[in-house]
């Protein structure tokens, strides 16, 4: 009865994200409205690590294929794609480089920077 | 054997792994950034019902359920974050300017780039929210008048190109701390990078989870204040 254990407080947790994201005005997505709450019962001991870990670990190495359906979803898409198909493959593309680089060398150099102060 | 094919409720759902399962060893075998399991799937399932004359919608029928588990596995995502927290305490200012430094870039990349192009501000506006998850972006866009369709093409190739890039980014920027690595791949890919993030450690999964979070609902609040500026 392990994993029916650790899926009811998955799908629970799950449940009251969905119920915050019809309730509340914000357009936050019901899974991130999961994740801090999980992060609160975890904080907290309301839920233990034990409590969910193979179920949860499960979840996370299946996720990317989570994405495939919508995906496939451009096949139906074409037809406005194509009207935009270079602009929108450069800017995807080039700004998903620049965000990585400004993301990771800012937080790079102040991770560095501090080092060097404890130093 | 078309019908029989479209109207089984499990062959969506077998069909998109089997050919997820195929883009993993088909990566094994070459080891190209490019052959990504999902690109490669996507291609493959894309391919198969055009060939089969299979729509969308039917094989949507039992795929949606692949879907499902997407809520769950983004609520689990606070098991990493969890066991790093202490790394995350210790990090809070690298985290914090890294993310809002990746959204400003984002913002102005994307405002420079429709200038070239000559696009307009319907399409300034569809691909402004490209670098958050799927459901934050589609109700962005929405909210902002932006073609919700084309934001989450956009956001699906920022995804996956995120990952296929992320080695040779990595390179290009220098980035050899875990916490930089993953920051950078949850705030440029959302969850698609987080899954590549969560494979290459638990320190990278968590920060890439946490900008997945942190990233969208910046973007929630900022999106609306400079739409309406451009």
């Amino acid at each position: 009865m392990r994993f029916v254990k650790e899926a009811g407080i998955i799908c629970g947790i799950s449940a009251i994200g969905e119920i915050l994201n019809a309730l509340l005005p914000f357009p936050v997505p019901a899974g991130v409205y999961g994740l801090f709450l999980l992060l609160l019962c975890l904080l907290t001991g309301i839920v233990k690590l034990s409590d969910l870990e193979a179920t949860g670990n499960w979840l996370l190495d299946a996720m990317p294929i989570m994405f495939l359906p919508a995906c496939v979803g451009i096949m139906e898409n074409f037809g406005e794609m194509k009207a935009v198909l270079v602009p929108l493959l450069a800017i995807s593309i080039v700004s998903t480089i620049t965000v990585f680089g400004a993301t990771g060398s800012v937080a790079q150099w102040i991770i560095r920077k501090k080092g060097d102060k404890k130093k | 054997m078309r019908d029989a094919m479209a109207n089984s409720l499990y062959f969506g759902m077998a069909i998109s792994v089997a050919a997820y399962m195929f883009g993993i060893w088909l990566k094994k075998k070459v080891k190209w950034q490019v052959c990504n399991p999902l690109l490669i799937s996507t291609v493959l399932v894309i391919l198969f019902l055009t060939l089969t004359h299979i729509t969308y919608d039917e094989y949507m029928e039992g795929a949606q359920y692949i879907s499902y588990f997407l809520t769950p596995a983004t609520v689990c995502l606070a098991i990493p974050l969890y066991k790093q927290l202490e790394m995350l305490k210790r990090n809070k200012l690298a985290v914090l300017c890294g993310i809002l430094a990746g959204v400003v870039a984002n913002a102005v990349m994307v405002f420079v780039m429709c200038l070239l192009f000559r696009l307009e501000h319907v399409h300034y506006v569809t691909f402004l929210p490209k670098s958050i998850t799927t459901a934050i972006g589609m109700g962005v866009s929405e909210e902002a008048g932006g073609i919700v369709i084309l934001t989450i093409v956009s956001i699906m190739i920022t995804g996956i190109g995120g990952v296929i890039l992320s080695e040779s980014l990595f390179k290009l920027f220098r980035l050899k701390d875990p916490v930089a690595k993953g920051l950078a791949l949850g705030t440029a890919s959302h969850a698609i990078g987080t899954s590549k993030a969560l494979e290459m450690g638990e320190i990278e999964g968590a920060m890439s989870s946490l900008a997945i979070a942190v990233t969208g609902l910046v973007t929630v609040v900022v999106v609306p204040l400079i739409a309406d500026f451009i």
